[in-house]
């Protein structure tokens, strides 16, 4: 392993203070819980608090500001944060409009925000994601994994929230923007947890793991590299499935937007060609891509690869994506 | 009940496993759940000197509190509601077994409701219900405390051996289906390496 790093015990903390130094006109870090928050707090909006495992920045840390959410709970590297990191955010936040928890559907990040919904005195509720496709959903199963579309997710409730929205009407439309997001994964290769020190799986150098989710848990199924035009028209065709499943209408006069998500090793230049080969094989379904985001933003580490995810936008949902966001890592019109 | 010599027993029996467990949890898992119980154990370690003056439900208790606020990920509220119930049901300082099986049993039962989960799909609960219910009907037969030790020891490990057929549908290895079979589930692994660790010290009493 090769990682810029001293003690891997600290890394997380090198990391969060880098992140609060280096926009320090935007984000304060706390230590001991660990949580980030604003720099300046509105407590007369709806206070909107995320967190999971660290390892996916930008994600949520990252977009914290303006538009977007007012407090994210990192945990260490691919281990959901603790109860009293949320309920420390919460209490700093001191939400007169209520506390609304954005959570990714992993039992762990689950349990944890439960836990701290039930013990804090604040009034609150959750929103949890829950947009890949790659998971087949049954009642068995923990349900289908939160991925690249918090982000969505994300900037459209934070957009909400930053205009008046009150709690409930922010935990709508979280679900439904949830509902209308889908995403597929695929690896090239695997991710490398600084403390672990060595690679969360094996993979071959000619082989791909398909449906791959943010921590380098295995997909749909493992097969060999083949030209990024046939791999991208089966993750088109994924999501479609998981729309169709999701009683999603599809029609010409559709909107979508798309985010091509890299997972953190693989260049922008190909997270581009990705772009590129997607919007083809969406114009033979004749659906419209009319908003897009290209680049890292739901990271698993190191790992080669990346996500795609489309949003069936509305009226309402466009707009919400369209105001002005200041943080980290999203920023325009402000 | 001496809690703190099973923590120490407990770390050591992890430590002597940890290629093991890491290596299922790489396979099938996330690669973090051997950091995960790490890093409660030193936590819990690093109170020894508050925890030895304490009674023991308010042993369980605060090791409960310490786990909840360390682990993290899905075991961390999963161990905190176990060492927490615990804590409810066990106020005696020498508590005699049937009381400890009825404990462990409500305890169990509290990681069950946690989690939403139950037994048969993959996950430590695979090794902790069977062993609970176990533990409450040999505590209530004429075997000595020896016997019983020894047979919930062997009754744990064949439980952890169970898991390598059973197909994932809760937990992080839900994702892969099929191909979990052939591997035992990291959680029931270590929650059996946890149990043995007791039992074979009870054993040799």
């Amino acid at each position: 392993m090769k990682k810029f790093l001293n003690n891997p015990k600290n890394f997380l903390k090198e990391s969060l203070s880098g992140l609060g130094k280096a926009h320090q006109n935007l984000l304060q870090v706390h230590f001991d819980p660990t949580f980030v928050t604003r720099k300046s707090i509105n407590s007369d909006k709806v206070i909107l608090v995320s967190g999971g495992g660290s390892g996916h920045e930008p994600l949520h840390a990252g977009f914290i500001g303006h538009g977007m959410l007012d407090a994210a709970c990192p945990g260490h590297v691919f281990t959901s944060p603790t109860p009293d990191q949320m309920m420390a955010a919460v209490d700093f936040c001191k939400p007169n409009k209520g506390a609304l928890f954005i959570v990714k559907n992993y039992s762990g990040d689950v349990m944890n925000f439960e836990m701290a919904a039930e013990m804090t005195s604040y009034e609150n509720a959750t929103i949890l994601v829950n947009d890949d496709a790659a998971v087949i959903d049954s009642s068995y199963t923990t349900g289908k994994r939160g991925v690249a579309g918090t982000v969505i997710v994300e900037k459209t409730v934070g957009s909400l929230a930053e205009n008046g929205g009150d709690l409930k009407s922010c935990v709508d439309l979280g679900n439904e923007v949830n509902q209308r997001c889908s995403s597929i994964g695929v690896a090239l290769s695997s991710c490398t947890i600084p403390e672990a020190g060595k690679p969360t799986f094996d993979i071959e150098d000619d082989q791909i793991e398909f449906g791959v989710g943010i921590h380098g848990e295995p997909g749909r199924r493992r097969e060999q590299i083949r030209p990024a035009q046939t791999i991208v028209k089966d993750m088109i065709e994924a999501i479609i499935e998981d729309f169709k499943g999701k009683n999603l209408a599809l029609s010409n006069n559709t909107e979508l937007l798309m985010i091509v998500n890299g997972f953190g090793g693989t260049p922008i230049s190909e997270l581009y060609l990705i772009y590129e080969n997607a919007c083809e094989i969406l114009s033979g379904y004749q659906l419209n891509v009319v908003r897009s985001l290209v680049g890292n933003y739901t990271t698993a580490l190191d790992m080669e690869g990346a996500s795609v995810t489309l949003c069936v936008l509305n009226d309402q949902i466009k707009n919400h994506w369209d105001t002005p966001v200041h943080t980290a890592s999203l920023r325009w019109g402000a | 009940m001496e809690i703190l010599k099973y923590i120490a027993l407990i770390d050591q029996a992890i430590n002597e496993n940890e290629s093991e467990i890491e290596g299922l949890d790489r396979a099938i898992g996330d690669g973090d759940h051997f950091i995960n119980l790490k890093r409660g154990i030193t936590a819990i370690h690093s109170m020894t000197d508050q925890l030895s003056t304490m009674t023991v439900n308010e042993q369980f208790k605060m090791i409960g509190m310490k786990v909840l606020s360390t682990v993290g990920g899905a075991s961390g509220p999963l161990f905190a509601t176990f060492f927490l119930e615990m804590g409810k049901h066990i106020t005696d300082s020498k508590p005699s077994l049937k009381i400890i099986a009825e404990a462990f049993s409500k305890a169990v039962d509290g990681i069950k409701q946690r989690g939403k989960s139950d037994v048969g799909q993959k996950t430590m609960l695979d090794v902790l219900i069977p062993v609970a219910a176990k533990f409450e009907e040999l505590a209530s037969s004429n075997m000595s405390t020896q016997e019983i030790a020894s047979d919930v020891n062997q009754f744990a490990i064949d439980c952890a051996h169970n898991t390598k057929d059973m197909l994932p549908t809760k937990g992080r290895s839900s994702g892969l289906g099929e191909r979990a079979l052939g591997h035992m589930d990291p959680g029931a692994k270590s929650c059996q390496v946890m149990i043995s660790a007791v039992c074979q010290h009870i054993q040799g009493e």
